[in-house]
């Protein structure tokens, strides 16, 4: 009994100074100078424009990634061709590679002195430093989530509803939108929280490939660290506390969906 | 049941295969497409940088003394973490698996918080409560604990989320056989539990290695941007080389941490599975 409770209180005690104290502890500091301050530096101009931005980003690269990732999966599994286990390889790369590395490598393939370089530059395509090196970036490091979330959903659903409606007539498409979708969807929408979430929060390889100037290519994580770099700790945490609110919703839903999904 | 060759389909479909599988091909084209501009086109291109002077190059790289300095700091720091990560994240699965307390079910949610939040905000939460200005007179800001710190914080759920699963379907006869039987808890523990959680253990540190000797964001502002203090890991040291334009120099670092992270992996899956053979048998 007494082992089970100290086990207890190292095990919460742990989880406490590394996780709860931290983040409690900005929660606190942000509003230590009111909610007014809080406010204004959440309605700041730079603040607001990084906030858009990476909501459009993320936004994008779901969008990408989804088509992506469910077309991928369906073609995994139903389809499967010489190579397949390359390709499902190939899709989990992103998952074992440094934000760093991430960035480089595509400032090396899109960046003024990089393999498509000259090309762009001749056809006065900007990718590095500005709005499409970004989007890449984020797309990169968010690709394997829907693909492996829906390879599961998919191989455990199976094709018999989907064969029903075709003998009955059905066209491809009418197949697709009527059984397919919603059977996975719970995959689908798992998929998609995670790469919401991962987008929202991704910074090393984004910074690589942004020009980070407030107000044009600065995303919220980058104008974290750069409010904290010019001795502005409550602009950064603030912007902390709009990241950690949508870290905390994603989760929610998160456990939302796993729930939905097993019942 | 063997999945069915496209192949196999064209003749029990009829003339329907014959569009499918030209949709197929194409489908088929742009997914391959998709993968190869957005990651196979530059992770090649990163090879090609970095080995395009020969191993040699990357070796004379690797002996550059500040850069031999921040290999060591990264496998070194990394590998203390995933040691604590094994003890306490197998403890965190332990206590939610077999213990019970009010707001179990929240610390579980709980665990998942440093994959959900990003990693600039890991950071930037651990300087604030640990840094400078901390409240409780503790700064680790510009050490090589302040990194362990981070890596902790962002690697804490792969160990547990690894064990707890094995630790729900582990059946408990043998344990309480073992109980009847006159061995303390600690021997069960050793004897028994461990060896079942091995291979998910290995694993789950493993992912967390890879983790870890990669971490940018968590680490940058707590390592600060300063080589003379010692505390710049691989990843800050690449990100350096890019600001300066040094894509040679960088993507020879970058070479040098992706074939270290997949060795991790390798070398920890295949433990994984050496362990899981030798138990079943």
């Amino acid at each position: 009994m007494i082992a089970r409770f100290s086990l207890r209180l190292v095990a919460l005690g742990y989880l406490a100074v590394l996780l709860v104290l931290p983040v409690a502890w900005i929660v606190w500091s942000a509003f230590g100078g009111g909610v007014d301050a809080v406010w204004r530096s959440a309605t700041a101009p730079y603040a607001v424009h990084a906030l858009l931005l990476s909501v459009l980003i993320a936004v994008i690269a779901v969008i990408a990634n989804t088509v992506f990732g469910v077309v991928t999966a369906l073609m995994i599994v139903r389809h499967p061709f010489p190579g397949v286990s390359i390709l499902n390889a190939f899709v989990d790369l992103p998952l074992g590679l440094s934000p760093v590395v991430v960035g480089l490598s595509l400032v090396l393939v899109y960046g003024a002195t990089g393999w498509l370089g000259p090309w762009l530059t001749a056809h006065g395509i900007t990718v590095i430093f500005s709005l499409p090196g970004m989007i890449l970036a984020t797309v990169f490091v968010t690709l394997p989530f829907v693909v492996r979330e829906v390879v599961p959903v998919v191989r455990e659903v199976g094709s018999e509803q989907e064969e029903a409606s075709r003998t009955l007539g059905a066209t491809a498409w009418q197949t697709f939108w009527r059984i397919t979708l919603p059977s996975i969807r719970a995959g689908v929408i798992y998929g998609v929280v995670l790469t919401m979430a991962r987008a929202l929060g991704e910074f090393g390889t984004v910074i690589v490939v942004a020009g980070n100037i407030p107000g044009v290519t600065q995303t919220l994580t980058m104008y974290v660290e750069a409010e904290f770099q010019n001795f502005d700790p409550r602009g950064a945490y603030v912007a902390s506390l709009e990241l950690a609110v949508l870290a905390i919703l994603t989760l929610v839903l998160m456990n939302v969906v796993r729930r939905k999904g097993v019942a | 049941m063997a999945a069915l060759s496209p192949a196999a389909a064209v003749p029990r479909r009829g003339g329907v295969a014959r569009t499918d599988d030209a949709a197929a091909v194409v489908v088929r084209g742009l997914s391959a497409g998709y993968l190869s501009l957005i990651v196979l086109l530059p992770l090649a291109a990163l090879l090609w940088t970095s080995t395009r002077g020969g191993i040699g190059a990357v070796w004379q790289t690797i002996t550059i003394p500040t850069v031999l300095g921040a290999l060591e700091l990264t496998v070194g720091v990394s590998a203390i973490v995933v040691i604590i990560n094994a003890v306490f994240g197998t403890l965190i699965a332990w206590v939610l698996v077999r213990d019970s307390f009010r707001g179990k079910s929240a610390v579980n949610a709980l665990i998942d918080l440093p994959f959900a939040l990003p990693t600039i905000v890991a950071g930037l939460t651990l300087l604030a409560l640990y840094g400078p200005s901390s409240p409780v007179h503790v700064n680790v800001a510009y050490t090589r604990m302040g990194i362990a710190l981070a890596l902790l914080f962002v690697t804490l759920p792969f160990v547990t989320r690894a064990v707890q699963p094995v630790l729900i379907a582990l059946d408990r006869d043998m344990e309480e056989a073992a109980a009847v039987l006159g061995a303390g808890s600690l021997a069960i523990f050793r004897r028994i539990v461990l060896p079942n959680l091995g291979p998910a253990l290995l694993a789950g540190a493993g992912l967390s290695f890879a983790r870890a000797l990669g971490e940018f964001g968590a680490v940058t502002l707590i390592a600060g941007n300063n080589p003379l203090r010692g505390t710049q890991v691989m990843s800050l040291v690449i990100f350096g080389d890019i600001q300066g334009y040094q894509f040679s120099s960088a993507a020879a670092l970058s070479f040098i941490l992706l074939a270290l992270s997949l060795a991790v992996l390798l070398v920890f899956g295949r433990l994984s599975r050496a362990l899981s053979g030798h138990h079943d048998r």
